[in-house]
């Protein structure tokens, strides 16, 4: 099953590689790991998709916590949670495109930020789903490039994560 | 608080930070980005350098030092090879979960990352072998690092700690200023188990028909000898333990098995497997014990599982009752509980179980052909057992005779058996011994090793040599590598590939090149008699090389992928014959 897990680390030179590391030497799936500064910049803020067992998930967690540099660890499905992921799509915008580009871009929410004479640059926000929806529901022929950050997660409500 | 008002160099901080945690012995090998710690070293005489032959065995006597002390073991090496040829000993330490300090020099700051003489990362080269490790970026930064680096060893669940000083931070001055307190808020280890589960292993432990305690490097590690021994004496209950758990519970207990595992005995490993009740504590269900983990749990049983690391817990086996905590706190917890408390137990049922453990005692599953013509390997263990009085300090290498060292040399106390379970490195035999002798100078230290471990560290014999350690080497010399050879027997029909050792030296003449005593036994009648005039020359190293049966094999043996109740035993009756 797809887990979305939050953690906060020590903002570190190393960090990020003892969590990569982490997951290559135990043979454990990452789908998207995103990594950033939080407000208190001694802190970093890291989301790990990744899939597996409720029994890999287990020592996922697990191994995460013992991990020195690590201060906390949220596994984000084990209550309700928001996951937005950015996109940013270049596409063809030429003849027949041109209005259709627009057209989906707006059915999806999204925004075009960049036009050019043959193509627009769209930004689409949303779950992991919907940006995959998007995706499908292009024209494979129209897609010059794809550029996605991989998924933020937050707790809803009163779930915060915070040291 | 340790404060000098005078301004020092990082090389001089780091030896004073050495001096305040008491460190006795510093095991290392100079080289240029260490040199100004030298120099530092040079001037001080609160700790000793042992200057080893080759860095791999300063991190394996270091690591020994600690496995025999319960202190942290302090290894220093150098930038680039230096670093490179300490992550063997260093990967020892961490499967077997040894408290370290490893100092490693760098080339200075400006010149990581250029490809500089003797450059390597070692911080990325040691991250997936280390507890934690540190780059010191400021000299400013040295003491509160090596603060924590010790802190961080020899906490929670122990392990290697290694911290990376470029050479230029070991130059650079400033105040010394050494941290009396560290708290990490990423890091708080814990150490009382949980009260409510804890009552709840004791209810299912005096409930239960057939109740085993199986015992692992952490009882050793958390000094829990004392504990355990209350535990399974006042409830009345069988104990194995693993290889790195012998002399945890002593061997000489009527609660006790054996050691368990693939070359565990007939009983322990049929216990393992029948028990409907097990108590597992500091040990973690590997391979190399459990056997086919569905073979293991086609047999039910309810498991309670005492570790201080929470990712010990149902990682292989799906644990019932986990309690998080230090074993020697949750023991002794559990002691003080079943003392007020007197639960009742089935004492039938109690009685019946050992009845049915003496049946499989009666196998007598190490009994071994003696023969007048060959030495048989466990034979000289057996009397390196009555020569020592089963009070030596003994370290092995990897192999057959470190099998059959665990088997028949029956450890009644901890920290006295050093050897590398986890990562299984041949050539620790000799630098552990070196390790050990210089925690323990007067004591009797035998390494037992075999013609293939010893040459990859034989450059030890130096060391011994400058030191002047009167350690015993008890070679068992089969001219094979003995467990490839074993298993090639088995499992590929006799083609021993590449597993004969030719061209062996005349380890005597080795010896005595270094100034050591050398012997060669090559009679059943002359093994005592060897044994005891070597350990009479109490200052003298001696290494004693017996030429061994060449075909002789472990027993029982669980084949890889079957389970524990499917062993070889010597006598090839496998258990569904019982």
């Amino acid at each position: 099953m797809r887990h979305i897990i939050s953690l906060l680390m020590e903002n570190e030179s190393g960090a990020l590689s003892r969590v990569a590391g982490l997951f290559s030497a135990r043979g454990y799936n990452i789908e998207s790991l995103t990594v950033a500064a939080t407000e208190d910049p001694t802190l970093s803020r890291m989301t790990i998709v990744t899939t597996g067992s409720d029994e890999v998930i287990e020592q996922i967690i697990k191994q995460l916590n013992k991990l020195i540099d690590v201060v906390k660890v949220l596994d984000l499905n084990d209550g309700k949670f928001i996951e937005r992921e950015l996109m940013l799509v270049k596409v063809k915008a030429t003849g027949t495109f041109r209005e259709e580009m627009k057209r989906m871009c707006d059915i999806f929410r999204g925004r075009i930020i960049d036009v050019a004479d043959g193509s627009y640059t769209i930004e689409l926000t949303g779950s992991g789903n919907k940006l995959d929806a998007f995706i499908e529901s292009l024209d494979k022929t129209a897609i010059l490039e794809t550029v996605r950050t991989g998924a933020s997660g937050i707790g809803r409500g009163d779930r915060i994560l915070k040291v | 608080m340790a404060h000098s008002s005078k301004e020092m160099t990082g090389a001089d901080i780091l030896v004073r930070c050495l001096h305040e945690e008491n460190v006795e012995f510093v095991f290392g090998y100079p080289g240029g980005a260490v040199l100004h710690i030298y120099d530092a070293i040079y001037h001080q005489d609160k700790f000793k350098h042992i200057l080893v032959r080759h860095e791999q065995a300063a991190l394996h006597a270091a690591d020994a030092y600690s496995r025999s002390t319960g202190k942290v073991g302090v290894a220093l090496v150098t930038s680039g090879p230096g670093a490179t040829n300490a992550i063997t000993g260093i990967a020892t330490a961490y499967m077997d979960s040894i408290p370290m300090v490893i100092i490693s020099g760098q080339v200075p700051t400006f010149a990581i990352g250029e490809d500089a003489f003797q450059e390597c990362d070692t911080v990325g080269i040691t991250r997936p072998c280390v507890k934690h490790n540190f780059l010191v970026k400021d000299v400013k930064d040295i003491a509160a690092t090596m603060k924590k680096a010790f802190y961080v060893a020899a906490s929670g669940r122990p392990g290697p700690v290694l911290v990376d000083i470029p050479k230029d931070i070991t130059a650079n001055k400033c105040l010394f200023d050494y941290p009396k307190t560290v708290a990490l808020r990423s890091y708080n280890p814990v150490t009382k188990g949980h009260l409510g589960q804890i009552k709840k292993a004791i209810k299912l432990l005096a409930d239960a028909k057939r109740p085993m305690i199986y015992t692992g490097g952490g009882v050793v590690l958390g000094d829990a000898s004392v504990h355990i021994i209350k535990l399974a004496e006042s409830l009345g209950i069988p104990v194995t333990s693993t290889l790195m758990g012998l002399g945890g519970f002593p061997a000489s207990s009527k609660n006790f098995l054996g050691m368990l595992g693939m070359h565990g005995t007939y009983e322990a490993n049929m216990a393992m497997q029948e028990c409907d009740v097990l108590l597992a504590v500091g040990a973690r269900f590997d391979d190399r014990v459990i056997g086919n983990i569905k073979h293991f749990m086609s047999h039910p049983k309810t498991i309670i599982h005492i570790d201080i690391d929470p990712s010990s817990i149902s990682k292989r086996v799906k644990i019932d009752v986990p309690i998080v905590g230090d074993v020697k706190s949750v023991l002794a917890d559990m002691n003080e509980l079943i003392a007020t408390e007197k639960p009742a137990q089935n004492t039938s049922a109690l009685a019946n179980w050992f009845k049915q453990i003496d049946a499989w005692r009666s196998k007598l599953c190490l009994n071994f052909a003696q023969s007048d013509e060959f030495i048989k390997p466990q034979y000289v263990i057996q009397k390196l057992h009555e020569v020592t009085k089963g009070e030596a300090f003994v370290t092995s290498d990897v192999g057959q005779h470190q099998m059959w060292a665990a088997q028949y040399y029956k450890f009644n106390d901890p920290r006295r058996w050093i050897n590398s379970g986890g990562l299984g490195t041949m050539g620790v035999g000799l630098p552990y011994a070196m390790g050990v002798q210089f925690a323990h100078p007067n004591a009797q230290v035998a390494c037992v090793t075999g013609e293939g471990s010893i040459q990859m560290n034989i450059q030890e014999l130096s060391t011994c040599a400058q030191y002047h350690l009167p350690i015993k080497v008890i070679l068992l010399n089969n001219r094979y590598l003995g467990m490839v050879r074993q298993w090639q027997e088995f499992f590929y029909e006799n083609r021993y590939s590449e597993s004969y050792m030719d061209s062996l030296p005349d380890f005597v003449k080795l010896a005595e090149a270094y100034g050591h005593v050398g012997m060669q036994i090559t009679k059943p009648g002359d093994v005592e008699g060897a044994l005891k005039e070597a350990f009479a020359m109490k200052s003298r190293f001696v290494f004693m090389d017996f030429i061994t049966d060449q075909k002789e094999n472990v027993f029982p043996m669980v084949p890889n992928g079957k389970g524990l109740s499917e062993m070889i035993l010597a006598n090839q009756i496998g258990a569904e014959d019982l």
